[in-house]
């Protein structure tokens, strides 16, 4: 950052300190108001709703919205809540981030410290791969789950997640890699040590920022889809978003407001929490590499 | 590009392990590449063929040759779907741009509680509009939202009605797309200002540049880089932007905030047209080729000089 | 769980008839995930589980079953459908041309489906002289739902016209409401605009225009009337009204905001869930100029041919459990429309549901029983899009003309045959 301690600190330097603390905090009002009304609907009653505004507090505070929606709103034929879908999400995500992160450090290795003839076209293909519209691949990979027998299966959705974000997470590796010099990777080798070695043993260690960047973002790419869930989970792989819709999508009866969101907050709050947790780790990986700055 | 092949420093006379070797890097990149091939460009060929067949219910090989896409030419509903991917698309990435550089370089003049801060312009990343699409949709409704709010506060004639104004619906987009990204690019920004050598600054602080000019000068410029991996995020973004649509307008009023993702969409699978739903998607995939190609061009001509 | 001790002679018999047979599983996709509907699903279950098959659910809900009719597609083509799935109208000959469907006859015989069923809703789950599915219920489309206080105040009559709708509505504006309730999504402006076309042209326009399509009646002056007369009713309608959904539109004629809504009879829950009385706090009258007429839409699960011989059982069971009277009486008591099947005792109907039963007798019988095209019931999935895109198109654009949309409409339609 530029060095301000030079400036003579006048009237115009606190003016300026005023306007640009004004300006962040008008943005943090921005980003804040959708979950500003989203927390305060969820703990109101239906009657609250209905008389106050978007963004009044609840007169009194419940967590009724909240029990509901964890433990007894209906799903379908079902009314218990979101919980088991929850960790129907919880399954899909952990392996396919963990497998989708394994294989982008793998081949931004490769595609950095072993390229071969041609692996400038194949990273070239596979960046643009990750601009196809899934709306596209919906009924061809519906047969291919069928011919390979994971068709709505947790398995099936883990192996389409991972295929679909493969691309990305090559992406984040690559560009991380490309900055480690080359020699630490030579020498190395002089020293008799293999490719897995190498990997093990130099790369892998340093990885840490990159490592982090690329698992906020599976995550939350995993976590929040809508559209592979609904196509290939079935009644009870189905994932937290899928349960999220049937639930909000009332046909006939009352909106509960209130559970509508506060079941919206149950789904968002795992990246939220990572967000808020990682996000000091997230900015610094960026700064590592990823970002090539 | 020599350099960086380690097996290239021991060629003398290849042992069975070290010839094994040579073969590793590939076989570990094949797996991904065997299914790039299928996943992807299989998957596209095929949506190829289906674009030049008459499939309307499910799949079907009854070609017809380019008559979906003449069909798609004269679609008005395709038309309005792509003049607002233009206007949409473009203004979500240059706002995005612009508040992402703005807030970043705000955010480095040491702020206290940076990292609060930096975590609330973040977050909305994190939340798909499944899960944040009704509190938008509230929010700008005039009879429920923004409007309401501000008219209850004593300004009657305050208007904010956008979503329900055929020739704005597509703004309100904008909206919601900007304030879920930008936070994002934000970061990207932070990382890149992090990055740069702070000697250069204060070479050109004692020279006695004022500070705005340091940032237009030198900054800026050399977050060259970041502009172009924030513009291709950003237009990935907006080329998929589906569940956006989805949530907030359902492609209403009408049908003015139709984009080709939801186009292709509702007629692949709602309207049991799958050769006219494949022929857009096919032109969507020509446009973010060409829009592409020159990122990878230099992308890839970078990675060999650097 | 009153239902249960009502119709407990009847249950047993049907245990009986399959107590001895081996259990098997149902997997049912159907997109009735909350209120009423859901608990009315809820009551099929248990009832196929009485007989000792298991139900697995699987509920996909969105935009009246699009995102479900993905899901179907993605797992045919997976070469894994349900047992059963919610599809309506002409999408089950679709699916029935692929060979999908399982035939049914062998239950339909035996339940004497044909003499159960009114032939308009027989050929409806028929395919190529088979059934291969199997209705729910009867909805009529054509209602206009009105609260009287609001006319009271107002100080004007329900019309009965198109007509006399706009001097009412005019009375209705002045007085400080808001004349017709309305959510402007594509499906809703269908049903508001195949109302007018029904009231306006009558049957016999109605059906060569959505039915067979003939080009002369799509670009007749008639539709040119009926495309002015749709686009009159905006000014009726308060401006916010875009992406409104519908019970919403309905909750404001329960509270007074609004006068009248043109909707279908699913409506009719909103205001029983609210406590309101038919005839007293609200009314339910035909849509205007559509008295005699009735626009049917029909619910229904499509069997799709299992390999499992224990589930084909369970899926026969299903298939009679959804046409036997208990069922289709909770059910459609729940959902406000009218049961499928014939010779049902009706004291525990509604007025209005008894309207709608008189109306589709008489109706059936004058050649005024239409099929809904806004649902689905009188085109293909592509030529309904095409008329939707058309039609809520005109109704939002203010700069296109009657007579320009009517042309669209023609060539759209005839570019989606």
């Amino acid at each position: 950052m530029v060095n301000t301690h030079m400036a003579q600190r006048d009237w115009r330097y606190y003016l300026n300190r005023g306007i640009i603390h004004f300006i962040l905090l008008f943005a943090v009002l921005f980003y804040l108001l959708p979950l500003i009304v989203m927390v305060f609907t969820s703990f109101k009653t239906m009657d609250d709703i209905r008389a106050g505004n978007l963004i009044s507090l609840p007169t009194e505070w419940v967590v009724d919205a909240w029990v509901k929606a964890w433990s007894s709103a209906c799903t379908g034929v079902k009314c218990e809540g979101v919980e088991g879908y929850f960790w129907n999400s919880v399954a899909i995500v952990v392996p396919a981030v963990l497998i989708s992160t394994a294989i982008g450090a793998l081949n931004g290795y490769v595609l950095t410290k072993w390229r071969f003839r041609g692996s400038e076209i194949f990273f070239g293909f596979l960046l643009f791969g990750c601009f196809i519209p899934f709306q596209v691949v919906l009924l061809p990979m519906a047969q291919t789950l069928g011919w390979l027998g994971l068709a709505n299966t947790t398995a099936g959705l883990v192996m389409v997640h991972v295929v679909y974000g493969m691309a990305f997470t090559t992406l984040f590796f690559r560009n991380f890699y490309v900055n480690i010099p080359d020699e630490l990777v030579k020498a190395a080798h002089l020293d008799g040590a293999g490719f897995f070695t190498i990997f093990w043993r130099i790369l892998l260690p340093i990885s840490g920022p990159i490592i982090v960047v690329t698992i906020i973002w599976q995550t939350t790419q995993i976590w929040n889809d809508f559209l592979f869930g609904v196509v290939y989970g079935s009644g009870e792989t189905q994932p937290i978003t899928v349960a999220l819709n049937n639930l909000v999508n009332t046909s006939t009866g009352v909106k509960e407001y209130n559970v509508h969101m506060a079941a919206a907050i149950i789904a968002g709050l795992p990246t939220l929490l990572v967000y808020v947790l990682a996000g000091k780790y997230f900015v610094r990986g960026l700064t590592a590499g990823s970002v090539k700055g | 590009m020599d350099a960086a092949r380690p097996e290239n420093a021991t060629s003398s006379s290849p042992s069975l392990m070290q010839r094994l070797e040579h073969f590793i890097p590939k076989l570990v990149v094949a797996p991904t590449f065997i299914a790039m091939l299928v996943f992807i460009y299989g998957y596209i060929l095929w949506n190829a063929v289906l674009s030049m067949t008459n499939s309307r219910f499910l799949p079907s090989y009854d070609f017809v040759g380019f008559k979906q896409y003449e069909l798609l030419m004269d679609n008005d509903r395709w038309g309005v779907a792509v003049v607002n991917l233009i206007l949409f698309g473009g203004l979500f990435i240059l706002i995005c741009l612009a508040i992402g550089v703005t807030l970043a370089i705000l955010l480095d003049q040491k702020i206290r509680q940076e990292g609060a801060i930096r975590t609330i312009y973040l977050y909305p990343m994190s939340l798909s509009f499944i899960v944040t699409g009704t509190a938008w949709k509230w929010m700008l409704n005039p009879g429920l939202g923004l409007e309401k709010l501000v008219r209850d506060m004593g300004f009657e004639n305050f208007e904010f009605d956008w979503i329900v104004d055929p020739d704005m619906a597509v703004y309100t987009l904008v909206i919601a797309a900007v304030w879920q990204s930008s936070g994002f690019v934000m970061a990207m920004f932070l990382a890149g200002l992090r990055g740069i050598d702070s000697s250069i600054i204060q070479a050109a602080q004692i020279d006695g540049a004022s500070i705005p000019r340091i940032y237009w000068r030198i900054i800026v410029p050399a977050l060259r880089p970041v502009f172009f991996s924030a513009f291709i995020i950003l237009s990935h973004i907006a080329i998929k932007s589906f569940d956006l649509v989805m949530a907030m307008t359902g492609g209403g009023p009408g049908y003015q905030t139709d984009l080709p993702a939801t186009f292709m969409y509702v007629h692949s699978f709602t309207r049991s047209q799958i050769g006219l739903g494949s022929a857009s998607a096919m032109l969507m995939l020509g446009g973010v080729l060409a829009l592409l190609i020159p990122y990878l061009y230099s992308e890839l001509r970078g990675t060999k000089n650097g | 769980m009153k239902f249960k001790k009502l119709f407990a002679p009847i249950l047993l018999s049907s245990v009986a008839a399959t107590a001895s047979v081996q259990a098997g599983e149902v997997e049912v996709l159907h997109w009735w995930t909350s209120g009423g509907e859901a608990k009315s699903v809820a009551v099929l279950k248990d009832l196929l589980e009485k007989q000792g098959h298991s139900w697995k659910d699987f509920a996909v809900a969105g935009g009246g079953g699009e995102s479900a009719m993905t899901v179907l597609k993605s797992r045919a083509v997976s070469g894994n459908p349900p047992a059963a799935a919610q599809i309506k109208g002409l999408d089950i000959q679709e699916w029935a041309n692929l060979g999908l469907l399982t035939n049914l006859d062998g239950v339909a015989k035996k339940a004497n489906w044909d003499n159960l069923l009114p032939g308009v809703v027989s050929n409806v789950m028929k395919s190529g002289g088979k059934y291969v599915a199997v209705p729910v219920n009867v909805h009529r489309v054509n209602w206009l739902w009105a609260n009287p206080e609001v006319f009271k105040k107002a100080g004007v009559e329900i019309p009965t016209t198109w007509d006399n709708f706009f001097p009412a509505a005019d009375a209705i504006q002045k007085a400080g409401f808001i004349p017709l309730a309305h959510g402007g999504q594509a499906w809703q402006d269908a049903t508001l605009f195949e109302a007018v076309a029904l009231g306006m042209g009558g049957s016999d326009f109605y059906n060569k225009a959505f039915v067979t399509h003939d080009m002369n009646t799509l670009k007749s002056d008639q539709m040119v009337k009926v495309f002015e007369t749709f686009k009159r009713l905006k000014k009726y309608i308060d401006k916010d009204s875009a992406g409104r959904d519908w019970n919403i539109a309905t909750s404001m004629v329960i509270n007074g905001k609004a006068a009248m809504q043109v909707m279908g009879d699913w409506a009719k829950g909103e205001f029983t869930a609210a406590g309101k009385k038919p005839g007293v706090d609200f009314m339910c009258l035909a849509a205007p100029g559509t008295s005699g007429q009735f626009t049917f839409n029909i619910d229904s699960f499509a069997m799709f041919k299992l390999n499992n011989s224990d589930n084909v059982k369970a899926q026969n069971a299903l298939a009679s459990t959804i046409m036997g009277p208990e069922f289709q009486e909770v059910f459609n008591l729940n959902k406000g429309s009218i049961p499928a099947r014939l010779g049902m005792a009706r004291d525990k109907f509604d007025s209005c549901a008894h309207a709608s039963m008189d109306a589709f007798n008489g109706s059936a019988a004058t050649g005024d029983l239409v099929p809904s095209m806004a649902h689905g019931l009188s085109t293909t999935s592509y030529i309904q899009g095409a008329i939707y895109d058309v039609v809520t198109n005109f109704f939002n654009d203010d700069n296109l003309s009657a007579k320009d949309a009517v042309n669209k409409l023609a060539q759209a339609v005839k570019a989606a045959m």
